[in-house]
This record gives structure tokens, sequence and C-alpha cells, in this order.
């Protein structure tokens, strides 16, 4: 089940291909790092859309030139508590200006949403849970934040924060 | 002393009103105990050996009476009537109901405090000296920056799931009292040849089982840049750091395994690649911040010097607390004041309700209404006139805070250990309270003299920055003591020798009794306890520790 940053749950209408399964003709897949460096050549020819499933130990800059490529990026938490994907989704999104779907998958919980929204992630494969416990409230616990928005929309707090203190 | 804007209180209000849902899903059964666990440790909140641990963030362990009575308050209400200062300038209270937590934060709220990254693998509270901005050595006022790093480092969303936890310092004055190079990160500040000021990042400090003193990776960073700089520090961090090993997952392995010289290039490139632009902090605010850190009111009217001499003269107990206890001000006819939390005999660190209260009514009258921790688990007192000493004492001594050691072998710092922390593996808080007895009545003759005891590897207690340090092991079930030599903590900073076999509890008031015994005799003019050490060598000490009685 896939959340959306809007808080709507959907399904993943995207097809997620095994390193050694045949690649279909037209579909929307996702492949594996392994499989895009391996078969990067076919899978550029196809007409419909590529997604990328990125593990945590690639540096997105070694992605940096193909990004054009894919509508999709699956960053993975293998543990809430290993943190890489958040820097990957950070520099993604402001050093190399992604603008496709990136999505969060392994172990994500409830608490952690908004961190990763606030990195750039805007959806989220998620468990039978979150219909259950409502998780969309998660991205409307904090209205304000005291670091600057991966997104650049939106002033810095340290610079918005001047006008009012000291006009 | 900075005041929260309405920015801060919706922010905090929002923290709590998060915290309480958590708790009530807690409660509720919607999550286990596994699926809290990083979400109470994410606010400070242990589950100890007996109930649950609450760490109340101190930033940069600034204070004032509005702050001290509330945590008065909270210690009488939700806890025993005390609490107990730790080597972070945190405070802990260690009888803590979970149900009560929701309600004991928005009291914190209430007076612009939280337990926000009290634990966690993330930013713990920022340190700095005690004395910053009444120390006459001072280039600037610290607080400044450590403020702005704490805003920035709070629910930071990148940096909340580190491979383990990063604690900053950060020192603007000659002398180091923040113990900079045992943190992960610690800033000098200093002017480069052109004026400008800016910071010194050392980068690879810390305790616990493998202990090493961070080294420099670069000499000069703009202030306006030293977020972006630490932010790219924590990157190459995030990225490469191991996560494999609890015991290896620190900062301080990542840049001795790649060496110093190497991590700084990952950071240099890291940092060349980001957009610095986009966190350089603005100069105005800078200086919007630094205008809360602005110096107090001072009366400057002459103080009657001859009157506190007499008052001396005819009081030694109160000489002897000017001597230790009462430090130089930048401003003629002030002092800065610290407040022991060592008694003979008592809890390190400790300090009760009333005690508070006690404080926070002599920082109104005395001290401009405010207060500090020091990390080596003292109050200080930033703001007091000469001609007030001596009341000021009357009424420390009354409420059994006029101990004067500072600094001396009395003073000594403890973590809780096996009597409160799931973590521990031997008692320190009995050990330290016997040593404290044996050595009482030598301390003025001793002098300046730093132990430091933990009762784990984790070091709470900095055992490795002691000029005796403690560890507390447990060897065949019995509780044993690791005694190394030589370490030191500020710009000296040194890690202390594994001296032998560890010895047992009821011997450790001797051996230190013994060792200190050898240092006297061996001391040459005004030596302190590490330069002895590091002259004669660990020999001597051996050979009495251990010599047959």
């Amino acid at each position: 089940m896939l959340l959306a940053e809007d808080g709507t749950l959907g399904v993943d209408d995207w097809h997620h291909l095994g390193d050694d399964d045949p690649v279909p003709a037209s579909g929307l897949v996702t492949v594996s790092f392994a499989r895009w460096q391996l078969d990067e050549g076919t899978l550029r020819v196809r007409a419909d859309k590529l997604g990328l499933r990125l593990p945590n130990t690639i540096e997105p800059k070694d992605i940096a030139s193909d990004l054009d490529r894919f509508a999709l990026i699956i960053l993975n938490f293998p543990k809430f508590t290993d943190g890489r994907a958040y820097s990957q989704a950070r520099l993604l999104r402001t050093r190399f200006h992604y603008k496709g779907e990136l999505r969060a998958d392994g172990n994500v919980l409830r608490d952690q949403l908004l961190f990763m929204r606030r990195c750039g992630f805007n959806s989220f494969v998620v468990g039978e849970r979150a219909i259950k416990e409502n998780w969309a409230k998660a991205f409307s616990e904090f209205d304000v934040f005291y670091q600057q928005p991966t997104d650049g929309q939106g002033p810095w707090v340290m610079r918005q924060r001047l006008s009012p203190r000291n006009p | 002393m900075y005041r929260y804007d309405d920015f801060d209180h919706r922010f905090i209000d929002e923290r709590v009103a998060q915290y309480r849902d958590q708790v009530r899903r807690r409660l509720a059964g919607q999550l286990t105990e596994d699926e809290f666990r990083p979400l109470r440790l994410m606010n400070g909140l242990y589950l100890q050996l007996h109930a649950y641990m609450l760490r109340i963030a101190i930033p940069y362990g600034m204070l004032d009476s509005t702050k001290l009575r509330k945590l008065a308050h909270i210690m009488r209400k939700y806890d025993r009537g005390y609490g107990h200062f730790t080597t972070r300038t945190n405070l802990q209270l260690h009888w803590i109901k979970l149900e009560e937590t929701p309600d004991i934060l928005a009291e914190l709220a209430s007076v612009e405090m939280h337990a926000i990254q009290t634990s966690g693998n993330s930013f713990r509270n920022t340190t700095t000296d005690p004395f910053a901005g009444v120390a006459a050595d001072e280039l600037e006022d610290p607080r400044p920056y450590a403020e702005i790093i704490r805003q920035w480092a709070t629910l930071h969303p990148e940096f909340s799931f580190l491979p383990r936890k990063f604690k900053i310092a950060i020192c603007a004055s000659k002398e180091d009292r923040a113990a900079v190079k045992m943190h992960d990160l610690g800033l000098y500040l200093h002017k480069n040849e052109a004026g400008e000021l800016g910071f010194e990042v050392v980068v690879g400090g810390g305790l616990g089982r493998t202990p090493y003193l961070a080294q420099s990776v670069k000499k000069f960073v703009p202030r306006r840049d030293v977020l972006s700089y630490i932010e790219a520090c924590l990157r190459v961090y995030n990225r490469y750091g191991r996560r494999d090993n609890l015991w290896k997952a620190r900062i301080k392995i990542l840049v001795n395994s790649l060496g110093p010289a190497k991590y700084a290039e990952e950071v240099e490139q890291e940092w060349l690649a980001s957009d610095r632009e986009a966190i350089a902090i603005p100069e105005s605010y800078i200086a919007e911040i630094a205008a809360a850190f602005a110096p107090p009111d001072y009366d400057r009217s002459p103080v009657d010097e001859a009157a506190l001499e007499r008052a001396m003269a005819a009081n030694p107990a109160f000489a002897r607390w000017v001597r230790n206890n009462v430090h130089p001000h930048k401003v003629a006819g002030h002092a800065v004041v610290t407040i022991s939390l060592k008694e003979v005999g008592k809890t390190g660190g400790d300090i009760t309700a009333e005690q508070m209260e006690v404080v926070a009514d002599l920082a109104d009258e005395l001290s401009f209404g405010e207060a500090r921790v020091a990390y080596e688990q003292n109050l200080v007192l930033p703001y007091v006139r000469r001609d007030k000493l001596f009341t000021l004492w009357q009424r420390l001594d009354a409420a059994k805070l006029g101990t004067s050691n500072k600094d001396l072998v009395t003073d000594i710092i403890c973590c809780p250990g096996l009597d409160y922390c799931g973590l521990a593996t031997a008692r320190s808080i009995p050990v330290a309270q016997r040593i404290a007895k044996h050595m009482a009545a030598k301390e003025d003759a001793i002098g300046t003299f730093n132990i430091k005891m933990s009762g784990c590897i984790n070091a709470c207690g900095h055992h490795h920055l002691g000029h005796i340090g403690l560890l507390g092991v447990e060897k065949n079930g019995e509780e044993v003591y690791q005694i190394t030599l030589g370490g030191d903590a500020g710009h000296n900073s040194a890690i202390g020798t594994i001296v032998g076999p560890a010895v047992k509890s009821d011997d450790v008031p001797a051996a230190i009794d013994t060792l200190i015994g050898i240092y006297m005799k061996l001391r040459q003019d005004g030596e302190r306890f590490p330069e002895t050490y590091r002259r004669v060598g660990q020999a001597p000490f051996k050979e009495a520790l251990y010599a047959p009685r």
C-alpha cells in the first residue's frame, strides 16, 4: 500500500522487475541499480516510464547524469535506525534537482514520515496499519521547522524570523 | 539569556502535542515497546533499573530563576524531590512515570525548556564555557553560536538517525573550559589573519570503549558558513559511519579509520559541492541572537575590598571558599562563583528541590537572575558583586551548597552508575563518596586534582580525562575498579593510561591516597598531576600502588 504526501492511500501501479526477469516491452517498471548498470541500453529505448531502486550505499552523484530517465526513485530503509536514505533524498532533490517521485520503502514507521517528507520523499510504502491508525496525520504534526526546506520553497527560519523580531 | 519568540513557542507546543499522542498510542497498545523506544528516546526518556529516567535538556547550561523554580516544582511533583546534573549539563530525574511525561514536557515548555534529543542517535545538547560572557580570556561570547546550532539541530530531518549520537562543544576563550576535544565535533572561535571571526573545527573525539581526542580538520571556517560545514561533516558521517557494530559507530572510529586527513578531504569535497549560501547564517541573525546575551546592567559603584578582606580574615571557612570557588570576572568589582554540588558524602551532581529554589532566589538577588550548569556537575552564578560574596556564601552554606572544593580532590565527576543506570557494570556513587571522605582532610594540601569515575565503559563520568580515572567493571561477580593515570581535559587534553590490574572496591580510597601521596612527593613547583605524571612516568606510581602491604 502506498501513502502519498497529501495523505491519500493508494495502490502501487509499478511492476518491480527482478534482476533475472525479462524486460517487458511496455508498462511501468522499476529495476535495481545493478540491473540498470547492466541493461542500461535496453532500458533506455523503452517508451514507458522507468523507475530505479537505489540501495542506500550508492551515492546520488553516481546516477546524477541519468536522473531525467527516471520517473520514480525508490530509496530504502533496511532498518528505521539506518538514516542514510535521508541524505540521499536531500541530495537528489537539492543538489541534483530530481523532480520525479521519490519513494521511501523498507522499515517506514509512522513517526518518521514527516522527517522523510522534509527530506524530499513524496510517497511511502506502508502496511495495513496505516489505514487503521490514520498515518496521514503525521504530516501535519508540525507547521514550523528550524531547517531550510528541501524543496527550496519558502524562506528559512533564520531569515524569515528577522523581520517580525527586528523590523 | 535567549528568549523564545512566537516561532519557538509554537514549535515546542507542537512537539509536546506530538509526544503526548505518542504516549497515548503506547498506552493504548497501538505501539509496541520496540516501536515506542525510539520515540521516547528522541525525548530523553530511558527505561532504567527501577523506573523511567527523564533527561531534561539545558541548552549550553543556561538557566534562570524561572527555569530553576519550575525544575524544582517538577522534581517535587513528579519525582522524589531531587535531580541529578550530568556531564552534558542536562538534568536527570530518575523516578518518573511514563504516563506523566507529557505533562512534565508541557510544564517545561511553559518556561521555554524541553527534553528534545537528550538521547537517541542525533545531535545532543551543545555545550560551552560556563563562564561565557564573563570570562576575561574570552574573544567573544560563544553562546549565540550555541543557540543557533541548537535551533538548526533541533529535529533535523536529515540527521535524526545517524549511526550514533553526536555531541558538539564550543570554546571562545584561551582556556578551554568545555573539554572540547572529547566531543564528536568541536569549535574553537578565533580570528584569521584578516581579522575575521571564524572557527577551527575539530572532529572525532569521544570517550567510551575506544577513547580519542578530536583532531583538527579545518583551521578556519567563517562563522557565516559554520552550519554548512557542520552539515558536510555530518553528511560524510551519515554516509560512511559504521552501522554494523554499536561500539564502532561513533564518528571517532570513522575519522580514525579513514585518517583525519582523508576524512577532512571528504568533508571539503562535500562542503564545496554543497549550496553553502542556502544555510549561510545572516550576519543580522547572529547579531540578533547575540543581543539576547548582552551583558547585564552592572552596578559599577566601587566595592569595599577592605571589608571583604576583613570578612575573610575573621572567617577562615569563607576565605577558603573564596580561594576555591570564586573566579575572576571581566568586570571590575564582580566575581564568577561556582556552587559546588559535591558535598562530601553526598551524591555528586545531585540537588534537592529546596536547594534549587535557594539557587533561584540567590540568582535573582545577586546574579541578575541567571545561573549556569558546568559539565563538572556544578552550578555557576555569573554576575556576583564582590561585596555580596559573604552574604552569598552564608546563604549557600546554610543550604549545604557552600562546599569549598571546586577542582579539588573531592570535586569528583561521577556518573549515576549501578545505583540507577541500566548500562552500568559497577556502582560509582558510593565509591566516589568513600574516596571523598577518605581524602577530604588533605584536599587543600593536594591542591588542584580531578578524579573522574564511570560505572561502565560508556564513560559518562569522563574517567579517561581524570588526573586519576576510575572505571568500574564487573569481574567474576565482583565490582572492581580499573585505574587510569594522567588524563586531562581542556587544551592540554590527554587520555589517561591504565596503570595495572583493577583494584577491589574496598581498596579504592587507599589506592587513591597512595597515588596522590607519590604525586605530592614528586611534584615540582606548581605542577598539576598530569605534568608530574608526564615528567616522571608511570613507574613510581605503579610500584607504590602494587607494593605488597
